[in-house]
């Protein structure tokens, strides 16, 4: 069998007798797009937390590309391509657009270390910010600093600060909370240019993107996995409308 | 390099000052200030920087202190050699302390670094037979001989206090200065996308502590003389009031504070006898009104003038506010 | 055999004067997220206005209450009208606090002068209890007591008082707390007085045993943080065992090697940051 981007096997945390995710197994392949479904509170976002290492799990393995992750810290987990957005934004705000993205370009390399030499010196670090700026449609805003420009923007600097990684595995946590109809359309075309050897796990209560966006997606209820399927067959399972409108 | 003229001024500016003086005190006063500016400087790396405030930075110019004391006295050797191993040896102690200290952060590394720095103290105030006790030690020998004069260790402390302004200015600017900044404001986020938050915050107490050292051995050969009371609460107590009160995470702010606090200390205790508890007022004073310090205050207060004498700006709007959700 | 029983006893009596110092301001720590460094400054004052009472001719325990109810509305101002100001802000909080016991020290030595000054135990706790061959201060066996019973109070109060439990929730879950009614700025307010009042009288029962003399509190606040780091913030009993700890630490510390007494008192912290960064029982220090 080829190489599963992610492999989570039987992954659970406990918080002092309340099990958040109790048990995930999930398998994504290479360059797959996955939605992960389920009402608030069923640990989707703690879920992501066990993934990227911000927690540490009472039990479970995960695995990136064949390798173990579950161990290691978040910034090795970076250099080993998995990326992340948060749902509740991870900006530098007294920054520009632009020193936000060369910060997180920078992430990976050696020159991160550098303490002489100014960076903004750096025109090479600096006309690749550009481009990706420009990957993202933001090039008109590089240099406003981030608390002076709009939410819709702030979402979309989020997942190009994730970009700058050139992820092999991204995980988007709600890209599109709280935004306007118009911030939706920029944010929703940002997602689409996403390149296609990307593997992503999105989170994200917006029915009509997500199910669009996604070809297979898994339901979560109480941190278990409940169905897990292309989006026809979750969009049609009864359980899917149960747990959203029912009980 | 352009930002640093304005400093680079006000240092020549102070140069100048035994040229006019009309006593050594003054002169004497210049160098005691610009010794606090260095230790505030240092500290600055910590809690304007990193964002880790820091109740126990008087440990490090004290340590260095006290070796350099002990090593050019009862140790025998040169000043310069002393100098040399003394801040190796803070150095050194530092990495140890900076091992305990960063498991916290937050109100407990406040906790942590002030107990850190009430060993040093203990060892100092209790250890007479090594430290000298409360009468710590004295004739300190300063570097090129005793010939140093009261101008030429006021340029020495200048000289120093330059390069420490554009080592600090330009690591600042630098890609770990604003990592630096990035995991005081997102620890998180700096994790994911591959920064090592702990030990850039180790590198950032590392040459917060160097410069401390520094400091102390210039506060050695200034004084001639160490004494627990330089690593007291309130030793390091005041340098955090000289960093908050100028302006912590600006350049000029703990520049600004050092100059504060020495010249209350000394000036005021003229007029009134009761400094400490000026200096105390004006900290609550400062912490209330301008909370981000001098150096901003300042800087606010002129924006303020100035967009009252123009005609009103419109602000673009903030965003509409993140959904917390469960 | 009589060096190990009074030491010990010393011990106790000093790991109770800690428990006071330190529980006000675990208390204050574990509610408002503030680390009220002017503590140590609160200690001192009580210690102060305890011997001004007594030298004006009031009883002992009277002045004592008299100490207790001057910090405890010294720290009610401080909340009400500075503290609060800052609201939310910690580390702005904290550094106020600061700025405070700078003035509250100069304060004290600009009204009572900078000798030390001896504060003479009651009448009726003076002299010794005799155990066969040991000799007890009875004093000292007080001041024991006296912390026992106040921890046994301030324990009644958390668990069996409806403000205990109001401070309970607001520690557990600030949010939930305010959403079903629970005022917090009262709340705040109440314990800072609280564990002012906690401190003052720790500074009049500490007055026989300590003395009183300006640079008290640089003495004690550090011990109060390292008892708090140790039995972690925010936790009653870790305030207990934390606070005899360091009595018997110290206490023996000083009389075997004294030249490293102080050092050897913050190991326990050291080993236990190494080990257990959010101390023995409580809660996070971060």
């Amino acid at each position: 069998m080829a190489e599963q981007a992610l492999e989570v096997a039987n992954l659970s945390k406990i918080f002092g007798g309340l099990p958040a995710v109790n048990g995930i197994s999930l398998s994504i392949a290479p360059g797959e797009r996955h939605l992960l479904l389920g009402p608030n509170g069923a640990g989707k976002t703690t879920f992501f937390n066990l993934l990227c290492g911000d927690l540490k799990p009472t039990q479970g393995s995960v695995r990136l590309f064949g390798e173990e992750i579950i161990g290691l810290p978040p910034q090795k987990r970076a250099a080993k391509g998995l990326g992340r957005t948060y749902q509740i934004l991870t900006l530098f705000p007294q920054e520009t657009i632009r020193r936000n993205v060369m910060i997180a370009l920078n992430g990976l390399r050696p020159g991160k270390w550098g303490f002489w030499s100014a960076l903004d010196n750096n025109q090479a670090l600096v006309e690749e910010a550009d481009t990706l700026l420009e990957r993202v449609g933001m090039s008109d805003i590089a240099s406003r600093v981030v608390s002076q420009t709009s939410y819709g923007d702030r979402r979309r600097l989020e997942i190009a600060l994730a970009l700058a990684l050139s992820p092999r595995v991204l995980l988007l946590d709600e890209p599109l909370a709280g935004l306007s109809r118009e911030e939706r359309v920029t944010v929703q075309r940002l997602l689409d240019t996403l390149p296609r050897g990307t593997t992503i796990l999105l989170i994200e209560h917006d029915m009509d993107v997500a199910l669009a966006f996604a070809e297979r997606v898994t339901l979560l209820h109480h941190g278990t996995v409940v169905a897990t399927g292309t989006r026809a067959e979750i969009a049609a399972d009864p359980r899917t409308r149960e747990i959203y409108l029912g009980a | 390099m352009r930002r640093f003229i304005p400093f680079i001024i006000a240092l020549g500016l102070v140069a100048l000052l035994p040229l006019v003086s009309p006593s050594d005190f003054y002169i004497n006063l210049a160098s005691q200030t610009a010794i606090a500016a260095l230790m505030a400087l240092g500290l600055n790396i910590l809690v304007g920087y990193a964002g880790l405030t820091s109740l126990g930075h008087a440990a490090f110019p004290g340590i260095a202190a006290y070796l350099v004391a002990w090593l050019s006295t009862r140790g025998g050797l040169g000043p310069g050699a002393a100098a040399v191993l003394a801040v190796a040896g803070t150095f050194l102690v530092a990495g140890l302390f900076g091992l305990l200290a960063l498991r916290a952060t937050g109100l407990g590394f406040v906790m942590i670094t002030m107990a850190l720095c009430q060993i040093v103290w203990g060892a100092a105030y209790r250890w007479t037979s090594l430290t000298g006790g409360d009468n710590g030690l004295s004739g300190v020998p300063r570097p090129f001989g005793d010939l140093l004069d009261p101008t030429t260790f006021l340029w020495l402390c200048l000289i120093v206090l330059a390069v420490a302004i554009i080592q600090i200015g330009r690591f600042a600017e630098s890609p770990l200065g604003a990592a630096l900044r990035g995991t005081r404001d997102q620890p998180r986020r700096m994790s994911a996308l591959g920064y090592d938050v702990w030990r850039i915050r180790f590198v950032a107490w590392l040459v917060a502590a160097s410069w401390g050292a520094v400091a102390g051995l210039l506060y050695a050969w200034y004084h001639q003389f160490v004494s627990p009371h330089m690593l007291a609460v309130t030793a390091s107590a005041e340098i955090l009031l000289m960093v908050v009160a100028g302006g912590a995470g600006t350049l000029a702010g703990p520049l600004l504070g050092a100059a504060l606090v020495v010249l209350l200390k000394n000036l005021a205790s003229i007029w009134i006898d009761r400094w400490v508890m000026l200096l105390g007022a004006t900290f609550v004073f400062i912490v209330l009104m301008m909370p981000d310090g001098l150096a901003p205050g300042l800087i606010h207060l002129r924006e303020r003038f100035r967009k009252r004498m123009s005609s009103p700006t419109i602000t673009p709007p903030l965003a509409s506010q993140e959904r917390i959700d469960g | 055999m009589a060096f190990w029983a009074s030491q010990s006893l010393n011990s106790l009596a000093l790991g109770g004067l800690l428990f006071m110092l330190a529980a006000g301001f675990s208390l204050i720590f574990g509610l408002m997220r503030v680390a009220n460094l002017a503590h140590g400054a609160l200690f001192m004052l009580g210690a102060y206005v305890g011997l001004a009472s007594v030298q004006a001719g009031l009883n002992f325990w009277l002045a004592a209450l008299v100490a207790a109810l001057a910090v405890g509305v010294a720290g009610g101002l401080i909340e009400r009208f500075l503290l609060r100001r800052l609201q939310g802000r910690t580390l702005p909080q904290v550094l106020l606090t600061l700025g405070l016991a700078f003035i509250i020290a100069d304060a004290c030595l600009m009204v009572w002068g900078g000798d030390p000054m001896r504060l003479p135990p009651p009448e009726e706790l003076r002299g010794a209890v005799r155990l066969g061959d040991l000799a007890f201060p009875r004093y000292r066996l007080f001041v024991m007591g006296a912390s026992c019973a106040i921890g046994i109070g301030l324990w009644l109060l958390i668990e069996r008082t409806r403000i205990g439990a109001m401070i309970r929730a607001a520690v557990d879950d600030m949010q939930m707390a305010r959403a079903i009614g629970i005022s917090a700025s009262a709340l705040f307010s109440a314990v800072f007085c609280l564990g002012a009042a906690l401190a003052g009288i720790g500074g009049v029962l500490g007055g026989p045993i300590l003395s009183v003399y300006p640079g008290l509190d640089a003495d004690m606040l550090p011990l109060a943080l390292l008892v708090v780091i140790l039995g972690g913030a925010g936790s009653l009993l870790g305030a207990f065992i934390g606070a005899y700890l360091i009595g018997f630490v110290y206490t023996f510390g000083q009389a075997l090697v004294p030249d490293l007494a102080y050092v050897i008192l913050f190991l326990p912290m050291v080993a236990v940051l190494a080990i257990a960064p959010n101390g023995l029982f409580g809660r996070r220090l971060s």
